[in-house]
């Protein structure tokens, strides 16, 4: 049995498919989802990666924002008011990002400097 | 050449310069209908998958949350947002939306509430202004080719009023007026409530038979915790869905009016010309009865 997978940005589809596990970081802690987990609805961390183990694409990464996760018969959605794949991720333009907001001290700045962040990570494929 | 040709040709040289124009809005506006009808299906996914996980929790919930609830016993403050456009030259789209607003606030007043106005597009802004009405929020600019951000700038600006208490100008409703596009020739003005939700009491066999029966979802946080979190998600997407429904019934009505200006250029050249050729012909006609007559009186002077 494989979990049946898909990746939802606020303006489009990202990714589905069939995958064997999801690897998500919620407000409580890190969740991993196989096939046969009971269903859950839960909040993803802001500025999180998610990690999709495909069959047959490997390995799926996205830099997901505000989104959340729901698990039902084997059927995982993962939501997002924006999220990247990391393939469409550009590091370089990241790293900018990550520079200025550091360079400023304010609660908006605060918050793009954990979205650049988790779109760098989801570059390197470094989960935490 | 006569006065009265020379006038004819130079309105026709107007007439068709105009109608070049149209043209191009025309065609300008039929390529962005499909661009933007591509990005409501685009967006279709989350907002079923948002609607479902709120249904969710929100039936999970015991407590009075502000999602589904109304705030207090009496309704004080009502907001009303509405989504017209930037620019003109749309036909009626953006006057619909005002009257329809208007007599929204007419029976909001009606029922003893206090309303304010979160307006969105140039055109709505321009209405409030010149009857020096106050205008709770408004923003411009992207009516034509709304993106996210925006739509999280207005639900962060309905959010905050919401959440303020009712004493400093808290509202405890949300109503939304946009125009709803259904198909290139069909669009529709539409008032929706975003809060407090519409609550649909489904019994359980049309549940089964709908197949919206909800899992018995494990929350993460507690249930409350996540319907909080999602209360804004679910208002932004409201907003963004209602943005890119207006935007594509803007270009569908733009098209629209300026087909009928094409329209109507060309059957206005049509008529100019008819119009220049008599005025021609009757020159001419007045040249060679001036000949004829000239002659005539040459013949009889010998």
């Amino acid at each position: 049995m494989s979990l049946s997978v898909s990746l939802v940005s606020a303006e489009r589809k990202l990714w589905s498919g069939a995958a064997t596990s999801v690897i998500a970081r919620t407000a409580e802690g890190e969740i991993g989802i196989l096939s046969g987990h009971e269903p859950v609805l839960a909040i993803l961390a802001d500025g999180g990666v998610v990690r999709i183990e495909s069959e047959g694409a490997g390995r799926i990464t996205a830099a997901v924002h505000g989104g959340f996760l729901s698990v039902d018969h084997d059927e995982v959605i993962l939501l997002a008011e924006v999220a990247e794949l990391a393939d469409e991720i550009d590091a370089a333009r990241a790293q900018a990002a990550l520079d200025r907001a550091r360079s400023e001290e304010s609660e908006a700045a605060t918050a793009a400097a954990h979205r650049a962040e988790a779109r760098l990570r989801a570059v390197a494929g470094v989960h935490h | 050449m006569g006065a009265q040709l020379r006038v004819y040709r130079g309105r026709i040289r107007s007439v068709k310069a105009t109608k070049k124009i149209t043209k191009a809005m025309e065609l300008i506006a039929s390529s962005r209908i499909v661009k933007a009808q591509q990005r409501i299906e685009a967006a279709s996914p989350y907002t079923n998958a948002l609607v479902r996980a709120i249904s969710a929790a929100a039936s999970n919930g015991s407590t009075a949350h502000p999602l589904t609830h109304p705030r207090g016993e009496e309704r004080v403050r009502a907001a009303v947002c509405f989504v017209t456009a930037d620019r003109g030259m749309a036909g009626g789209y953006s006057s619909n939306v005002i009257r329809e607003a208007e007599a929204l606030t007419n029976l909001l007043k009606g029922e003893g509430l206090d309303v304010k106005h979160y307006i969105v597009g140039r055109k709505g802004v321009n209405f409030y202004r010149f009857r020096e009405r106050p205008i709770a929020g408004q923003w411009t600019g992207f009516t034509d080719q709304p993106r996210y951000e925006h739509a999280q700038a207005i639900a962060a600006g309905l959010l905050e009023a919401l959440q303020a208490p009712l004493a400093e100008g808290g509202v405890d409703e949300i109503h939304i007026v946009y125009t709803l596009f259904h198909n290139m020739a069909q669009q529709e003005v539409r008032v929706r409530r975003l809060i407090p939700m519409e609550v649909v009491e489904v019994s359980y066999e049309e549940a089964v038979e709908r197949e919206i029966v909800l899992p018995l979802y494990d929350f993460e946080p507690a249930a409350e915790t996540v319907l909080d979190a999602l209360l804004p998600k679910y208002v932004t997407n409201l907003v963004w869905n209602a943005l890119l429904q207006a935007a594509a019934s803007e270009h569908a009505a733009r098209r629209r009016a300026m087909k009928s200006a094409t329209d109507n250029a060309e059957e206005l050249i049509k008529s100019l010309t008819r119009q220049a050729n008599q005025a021609r012909q009757a020159e001419i006609t007045q040249e060679i009865s001036e000949i004829v007559g000239g002659a005539d009186a040459l013949a009889s002077a010998k």
